[in-house]
Parts: structure tokens; sequence; C-alpha cells
């Protein structure tokens, strides 16, 4: 870590303004866009300023985990392809994709989002199987918030397709969506310093002490949590920065289609 | 000899593979090539018709080890004879420890007392090889290791852009903004100021000129920016 | 005997006739040069990173930079399944002749023992994605300031119930009542040759003769379209 970067982006917080230029509860210019790809079932674009993230999702059918026969699945992956970043490299997902996609999955799936009792087709036989794709088109910091809200745009778009016997016909889609129970939003908030910012760009990414993603529904009960970063969190600064992820969560929610 | 045509106007955007004159009476210069009696570009960017001779300038790449360049550089390794420098460019450099240093340094010292891993500095290109393996020095005007502010890279194509004729356009940015500003050939900048605000306004002011640095009447739009902005705040 | 049963194409084009186009150059401002590409329903992404330094060491070619070009799909991408994330057979060849189409254009003499990385990613295809993917990488390659002696305008050919067509979609290729091949090519207008040649299924020599020439013309109305894209990156902002 660049000791000199850091002090110089902890300069600019204790003058309440970050490296470029916002404030440091401000996000960058958000955007949603669904239906984007044709080849999958549902589909989002989501960009923070320079960030820009695409979610696709396909449905698949299988035979169900034998402990829950009446029960289909979910899998979510990334993919930090190298295209999108010069840090990124070719090869199969590092911890840092792993993560990303595990907590994005772990923010819906703990929230109970889907109820995933009416994905089942046939009891212990055949369910629905969603598997949602994250690749990032430009990674310019805040992934995990970026494809959170990609990957909730591009299930709340999904249409099943239709079954042909025990095979999915993906030329004919159905106009029936994922049966939704709740709408989990994911807010970052890092710590560098004593300050405490959402949204960051690389340059504050590389320099962070710590940072929790909290992901809150409506009612603002907090669904799933990550702490990530080498230093360690008081109980103070937790609740400071789950209060910044539910405020925060509120604005965010207006972008969900 | 047959008077050429020419196709293009100039400062005009041409692309690779585009016919820019005809005839054997122009002639190819840098981003061209001749093709039978054909004048064809081979870069990105804008035609230069200078008499007869038709080049490009171009408008993107990455930056080419040049000898004598004042660049900024990164440290990214210490060895035993000196620090391996990354150039911003497809080639480390090497900065060894007597270029470095009219010290005398003594076998085994620690070496980030001089430069250690991450840190910027001025530095100067005093040898390229054919392989385009790099030497530096740290010893010359202006040459040193930079302390605060912040770096930002621009591509290295737009360099004389933003510093403009004999320094004019860096210069006013230093003054609406009262930022230390140094430029590298390589197209890393470091910008330092008073306070954030300053530096900000320098790196937008910078990134503008980077994009628009093909417009005609770039320097009177940019000071214009500058004092729209400065009175702002 | 050849019956000519395909008198009208499936989507209603002329046999000569190039799916809908967009392009966009400057797309992904992390990467030195980047596009995107589509045609009909098959979107391709380039993003250009280099000349950078090269690992593994062995790939290094003292004389000048290696271009290495790498195609992708993304795992939705697929009209059917998903596509299992990874190299697979597939887009290692498809990687290996994409690289050798732009081959003959760029010019990497002044960077030695460096490697210009082309990343191609399709997001959504509907056939012709390797085309699609090199005329991406044709701009995006430019849009790097790579040295380059032209642009490359890529496209398919190939044989429908026994007529010649341009640009097959998908469902042209997996027509059941004739006998259908495709045929991927790359023109380069200044040097007047062909850098990517492949076929699939059975073609007569003289219809294949036909089908280049058509692919030429097509190939340089590519190539203006690559070139109105770079050029729109210069439009003077308001």
């Amino acid at each position: 870590m660049n000791k000199g970067k850091r002090d110089h982006v902890i300069h600019y917080l204790n003058n309440n303004i970050r490296y470029d230029g916002r404030k440091k509860e401000e996000y960058r210019e958000i955007s949603v866009e669904t239906g984007v790809i044709r080849t999958a079932e549902g589909s989002a674009r989501v960009k923070f300023g320079e960030t820009e993230v695409i979610a696709g999702v396909k449905f698949e059918v299988g035979k169900p985990y034998p402990d829950s026969p009446d029960a289909g699945t979910m899998m979510v992956n990334a993919e930090l392809i190298p295209m999108s970043s010069p840090d990124f490299e070719s090869g199969p997902p590092g911890i840092v994709a792993i993560e990303l996609a595990r907590v994005v999955d772990r923010g819906i799936r703990e929230s109970g989002a889907i109820d995933f009792k009416k994905l089942c087709i046939k009891h212990g036989e055949l369910v629905w199987t969603i598997i949602v794709d994250i690749v990032p088109v430009n990674a310019f910091g805040n992934l995990f918030d970026v494809a959170s809200l990609a990957v909730m745009s591009a299930i709340k778009n999904a249409k099943f397709p239709e079954l042909d016997g025990e095979k999915i016909d993906y030329k004919k889609l159905t106009k029936n969506s994922i049966p939704m129970e709740e709408e989990p939003i994911s807010v970052t908030v890092l710590k560098i310093g004593d300050h405490l910012i959402v949204d960051p760009i690389p340059d504050e990414e590389k320099v962070l002490d710590a940072r929790l993603t909290v992901a809150t529904l409506k009612d603002e009960t907090i669904v799933a949590m990550q702490k990530g970063g080498e230093l360690s969190l008081s109980t103070e600064d937790i609740k400071s920065m789950i209060e910044i992820s539910i405020k925060k969560a509120k604005e965010i929610r207006k972008f969900l289609k | 000899m047959e008077k050429g045509k020419l196709l293009i106007k100039d400062k005009e955007v041409v692309v690779p593979g585009e016919v820019l004159a005809q005839g054997m009476s122009y002639l190819p210069s840098q981003g061209t090539y001749r093709k039978g009696n054909d004048v064809i570009a081979s870069k990105l960017g804008l035609a230069r018709v200078e008499g007869n001779v038709v080049k490009i300038i171009p408008v993107s790449g990455r930056y080419l080890p040049k000898k004598g360049d004042v660049i900024i550089a990164k440290v990214t390794d210490i060895n035993i004879a000196g620090w391996t420098v990354d150039t911003n460019s497809a080639y480390r450099a090497m900065l060894s420890m007597k270029d470095a240093t009219s010290d005398f340094i003594r076998r085994g010292s620690d070496l980030t007392r001089y430069f250690d891993i991450d840190d910027y500095m001025v530095t100067k290109i005093f040898n390229v090889t054919s392989q385009n393996l790099v030497d530096l020095t740290m010893k010359g005007p202006g040459l040193k290791k930079l302390e605060g502010g912040r770096i930002m890279t621009v591509s290295p194509s737009k360099v004389p852009r933003i510093i403009g004729k004999q320094g004019s356009m860096v210069s006013m940015i230093k003054q609406a903004t009262s930022c230390n500003i140094i430029v590298g050939q390589n197209g890393v900048v470091f910008v330092k100021g008073i306070n954030p605000e300053d530096e900000i306004l320098t790196v937008k002011t910078i990134k503008k000129i980077e994009e628009e640095s093909h417009v005609a009447g770039l320097t009177d739009k940019i000071k214009e920016f500058l004092d729209k902005k400065s009175k702002k705040r | 005997m050849i019956k000519m049963a395909y008198k009208k194409r499936l989507d209603g084009r002329k046999f000569d006739e190039l799916r809908p186009i967009t392009a966009e150059v400057g797309v992904i401002p992390n990467a030195i040069g980047s596009a995107y590409f589509k045609i009909g329903k098959t979107g391709a992404y380039a993003a250009v990173y280099g000349p950078r330094d090269l690992y593994p060491r062995f790939l290094k070619n003292p004389k000048r930079g290696v271009l290495r070009c790498n195609y992708n799909m993304m795992p939705f991408s697929g009209a059917g399944d998903r596509v299992r994330p990874g190299t697979s057979r597939r887009s290692k060849e498809i990687s290996l002749v994409t690289n050798q189409a732009l081959l003959p254009v760029v010019n990497l003499d002044d960077f030695p023992n460096s490697v210009v990385d082309v990343f191609v990613e399709l997001n959504e295809t509907d056939a012709g994605s390797r085309c699609a993917g090199i005329c991406a990488a044709s701009m995006a390659l430019a849009d790097a300031g790579i040295e380059m002696k032209d642009l490359v305008g890529a496209i398919s050919i190939g044989i429908v119930d026994g007529q010649v067509v341009l640009d097959l979609d998908y469902q042209e290729e997996a027509y059941k009542d004739g006998h259908v091949a495709d045929v991927p090519m790359a023109y380069i207008p200044s040097m007047d040759k062909i850098s990517l040649l492949q076929c699939d299924g059975r073609i007569k020599k003289d219809d294949l003769l036909k089908g280049l020439e058509m692919g030429k013309k097509a190939a340089k109305q590519l190539i203006e379209i690559q070139k109105k894209a770079l050029k729109a990156k210069f439009e003077v902002p308001k």
C-alpha cells in the first residue's frame, strides 16, 4: 500500500471532499437498463459513474438437492474479465471474484427474496435453477454495490422459458416472472482513517482500512453483511456504517426497476 | 512532375487505411506510408499537411521511452544495484545507485532511505537500447522525488497540448489554481495544491484538455472554463 | 442437381444485405482502446491493453511486439444453454484465427518484447460472432493508437440451400431443408488480401468465389462503418 497516497486521500477527506470532488456520502451518477441481453432470460446493465456491470439470468432445470426435494436453486457467479480492468487476469475466478459473487448471492438468498419452493417443477425430481452471471464491462470501483443492483434488476427482469417435458425451450419465454418476496439492496461503506465513505473509486479502495457491505430490506431489516479489509471495526464504527447503509439504500432502491 | 491530389483537409481526423493524398509529389512522413501512388494513414490522428509532406499527429497510444525525456515514474522494486521503476510504458527502467545520488552509498545500506517502493519521481531517461532497456538518472535540474500531491495519467500523445506552446497552457492552469503541476513526457502528471479544491480543478481542467485536444481554439476554451470555475468558488 | 429452394431469406434481407449494424468507439474507459460492434443480434466488445510487459517471458519476441487476441463468450450470450465460463477448444481456436486475421495490418516493430492484448467479449450472439469480434478489435486497435496499415472488415458468406448469401444469422445456419455452408472471412482492402477464411459445410468452388466477392464488398462497407465510429469520437463537443 502506498502510504503517500493514503495520506493524501485522508487529507482530502479531512477537508470533507473526495478524490474526485464528491462528498463523503455521495454516489456517482447511477443508471439502470434492463432487458439488454436478448440471449438471457433476464438481464440488466448498471452504471455507477465509470463502473459498468452486466448481469444476465439463465435458467436450467435439474434434480433438487436430496435435503430439499421441493426447492429450486440459485447460483451467482462473477467473471472479472481482463477486458474490464488492467488489474484483472485471465483464468478461473480468483478470491476477489469469489467474494464478490458470494456477497451478492448472500444478500439475495438470506433475505428470502426468492421463494425457492415456487421453483419446484416435480417434487424430488425436477426443479428450476436460476444462474446469474455478473460481468463487468469497465471496473472502476464499488463492484459490490453495482453488481448487487445489477443482479437484483436482472432477476426482476427475468421471464421463465417454456418447458418442453424436461427440456427448456429457450426460444419461447413465458410471461411468468421469478416469484419475489423481498428486494434487498446492498450498500458498502468504506472506512479510511476516521472517515466513512460510499461508492469508492479505485484510488480509495486501494487505501481502505475496512469495509462493510450491508444488505437491507425496505423496512430497514438487515439481511446480510460482509466485513472486509485488514483493520478491525469498533461497535461505534459498525453502528455508523449500518446507519449510512440504510440511509443510502433508500436512494438506490429508487433505481431498482 | 504531375501535380498530386490531396484528399483530406489539414487537421482532419483520419483513420488507418485512409488514403490521404495521391501522386508522387506528396511525401509520407510519420504515421503514414506510401503504397503505389497513394499516401495512406497508418494511425488514428490528425492529418497535417506541411508543403507536400503529409503526417499524422496521433491522438492515442502508449508511451515509448525516448532518450532525453523527462518523465514521472514509480518505484516498483528495490534490488542490489538500485531500483526498478515503472515508466507507464511497456518497459521498466533501471535507476542505478550511482545515477540516483551523488552520496556514497555503502554496500548493503537501506536503499528505501532514498526511494521506497511506490515512491514517484521526476526522472530523466539517459539511455534506451535497441531492445528498449531504459536507464534513468536523477542528476539534472528539476529531477527529484515527489512528495505529497496527487498523480494522474493522461494519454502521452496529449502531453504537448497540456504543456502548450512554451508551456503556455500549463502556466495558465498554474496561475488559475495556484497548483504545482509537473507533466511527464510519459503521460504521468503530478498535481499539488494548497487545498483539495484547487487540485480537483486542475485535474478536471487537464482531463478537459485531454478530451478536447483536437478542438480548434482550445486555449480560449480552457481559459473560459477556468474563469468560470474560479468565480464559482 | 441443386434445386434452388431458398428464394427469399427468412428475415427478408436481400442475399447480399448485411444485418443492421451499430458501432461505437471508446466504450471501456479503463482500456487504452476499445469498441463495441453489433450486427443483427450479435454484439462484441473489444478492449486493447498495451503495448505492455509480456509474461511469461519465453513468449517475448526481441524483434517486435506480440499481438495476443482472446475471444470469449459471456456466460449468458448463447442462444440456448448457459455458456460455461473458462476457455474451451472453440474459444481457443477463434482466438487464434482472430489474431491471424488482424496480424497482417498491425505493426509492432517499435515495441520489441512487449505484448498488445486484445480482449474480445461477446455479450449476445446470433451467428457471426468471430467476425463481429474482429470488427470490434479492428476499431479498438486503431483507437489504442496502434500502427496499422488498414482496418479489417470481417463477415461470413455462405450457402443456404443452394443460394449464395451474405452474413448468415442463426436461423440460416440452422436451416434444415437444405445444405448450409458458413464461410467466415476477413478482408484487408488496401492490400486486397484475405486474412481469415474458414468453411463449415458444403460449397462449390464457383459459389465460393462468388461469395468471396460479395464478402469483399461487404467488408468495405464494414470498414466505412468502423471509420465513421472512430471519427465520431472526435466530433466537437458542444
